[in-house]
């Protein structure tokens, strides 16, 4: 009984927005023909998959530079997020001294800063500000969220570990980190989909041709008035953020599923 | 019943930052191996009282000496069982012993035993959130004892628990007093329990003093016909009436 409910609750979970979403290809098909648009005004979903497979050897290298890009930062961002996160837990003078100048990072635009990264690097390296610009977009939410899970420790348990005589990293590692868990996961899963955004802004702005991520295909492809390949590209920088938030969502899962509230499954 | 001092307290104050005055003057003495309870209305500074004595609180006034010099090895047990969510039940109970340097290993035969001692041998693998609230205060009482404590701190432990399992705990917890021979400090709200347990209870007033010190009689061990006696009966009604701030009629 509990089987047959669960199993068809979760094969409605993916067929519900499987059907939405081909229901909308369906009428977005047959608006397009029935009206006559124009192929650069807005290609038939038809076309995006042809124009998907007929580019598919530069479209998906593209991906693989805009992925590459967008990992490396979030990765980056996830270690300097933490990092920073625990020695603001250690201590209030640098919380105090540095928290402001993070949230002047994350406060300014990055398209405004993304100019003056480029000149530092130089054009030649263009790959090293993409992962620059990328990082100060996805660093703040994975600080911003360690430093209040870390913050979120259990008081009793806290005196506790003062009780039996723990040492700083003993508390640090035993308690701390792992009540703040769920928190840091919270906070990476909005930065993988910021570190994908990130990149692709600053693409943008450095658009000049001297990247080859999805961003550029996209300029590319807009500059040709390739418009079926500029919405294959955009297909595919939806499903590079789609699998980036499925991948953290799985990770969240195995690592918080025997004890925390968010990933237990309660009985019905 | 005259027992050796362990604790010896002297015109204790705590003062919170803000001006909240919650201790004042607290002149008291405990015995090695004494089971003593604090009971008053809430918010009159028990539990205050109780982590300073146990050093997670330092006094604004007053001293506090214990017999030997430095506070001795305690074990603290909370109105929740405070158990860590993410570590199942064996490495709960062990981290007294893994923060003094002591391996899952080396301990896994101390831990069983202390497991087993109160009928959780076979939750050693459990996570806490799958169990109940009585299971889960066993827990904490069996991490609190494993480290073989001289004194132990009990702030309302079990004070959310339902009747049955309460007392089930309360005669569980007199087993392994009269057994270990630790000091217990208890806080409680419930006269009835405090008289139960206690050697002694310590009655506190909404100006955080000292208000009353009334010794318990009746021997160990103690047990339903203990709960059932006239005795029994006397004293709840002797120390509820301390508590009121009245003599018993």
């Amino acid at each position: 009984m509990s089987f047959s409910s669960s199993s068809s609750a979760r094969l409605l979970g993916w067929a519900l927005p499987l059907l939405v979403g081909l229901l909308f290809l369906g009428a977005w098909e047959w608006a397009v023909r029935a009206q006559g648009l124009p192929e650069f005004i807005l290609p038939a979903p038809s076309r995006i998959g042809e124009a998907l497979v007929t580019n598919a050897g530069s479209l998906f290298l593209s991906a693989w530079v805009t992925l590459k890009v967008t990992l490396a930062a979030f990765l980056l961002a996830t270690v300097s997020g933490v990092g920073l996160a625990v020695l603001f837990s250690q201590s209030r003078v640098v919380e105090t001294a540095f928290f402001p100048y993070a949230v002047i990072l994350q406060v300014t635009p990055v398209v405004a800063i993304a100019p003056l990264i480029l000149i530092w690097v130089g054009l030649d390296n263009v790959e090293l500000a993409l992962l620059i610009l990328a990082w100060i977009v996805a660093f703040f939410p994975i600080l911003s969220n360690s430093v209040l899970g870390l913050r979120s420790v259990d008081h009793n348990l806290r005196d506790l570990f003062r009780l039996y005589g723990a040492s700083r990293w003993q508390t640090l590692t035993g308690l701390q980190l792992p009540a703040a868990l769920p928190h840091i996961l919270s906070g990476m899963k909005v930065s993988g989909g910021l570190a994908l955004i990130g990149a692709v802004v600053a693409e943008f702005v450095a658009g000049s041709g001297a990247s080859t991520g999805l961003a550029w295909r996209i300029i590319e492809a807009g500059n040709r008035l390739q418009i079926p390949k500029m919405f294959a590209a955009l297909v595919l920088l939806s499903l590079l953020g789609i699998a980036i938030f499925f991948a953290l969502s799985l990770l969240e899962y195995a690592l918080l599923r025997r004890w925390h509230e968010s990933a237990v499954k309660r009985e019905s | 019943m005259t027992k050796a001092g362990l604790l010896q307290i002297e015109g204790a104050g705590k003062t919170y930052r803000g001006g909240t005055q919650a201790l004042s003057g607290i002149d008291l003495e405990i015995g090695r191996g004494e089971f003593v309870s604090l009971v008053g209305p809430s918010g009159c500074g028990k539990s205050t009282l109780l982590r300073l004595m146990a050093g997670l609180l330092s006094p604004s006034a007053g001293t506090l000496s214990w017999a030997g010099g430095a506070r001795p090895e305690a074990g603290f047990v909370f109105q929740d069982a405070t158990l860590m969510p993410w570590a199942d039940v064996f490495s709960n109970v062990h981290l007294p012993l893994k923060l003094k340097g002591i391996s899952a290993e080396d301990a896994r035969a101390r831990i069983m035993a202390a497991l087993s001692r109160v009928g959780l041998g076979e939750a050693a693998h459990a996570m806490p959130r799958a169990l109940s609230g009585g299971m889960r205060m066993r827990v904490s009482i069996t991490r609190a004892l494993v480290m073989e404590p001289t004194v132990l701190f009990m702030d309302e432990p079990f004070a959310a628990l339902d009747e049955l399992t309460r007392e089930k705990l309360d005669d569980d917890l007199l087993t392994l007093w009269n057994e270990q021979g630790w000091t217990v400090i208890f806080v409680t709200h419930s006269v009835y329990e405090a008289v139960y347990l206690s050697e002694r209870v310590l009655i506190m007033n909404e100006t955080g003093r000292l208000e009353a010190d009334m010794p318990i009689e009746g021997g160990f061990p103690r047990g339903q016909a203990f709960r059932d006696s006239q005795l029994f009966f006397e004293q709840v009604k002797k120390v509820s009436a301390a508590l009121r701030g009245r003599s018993a009629p």
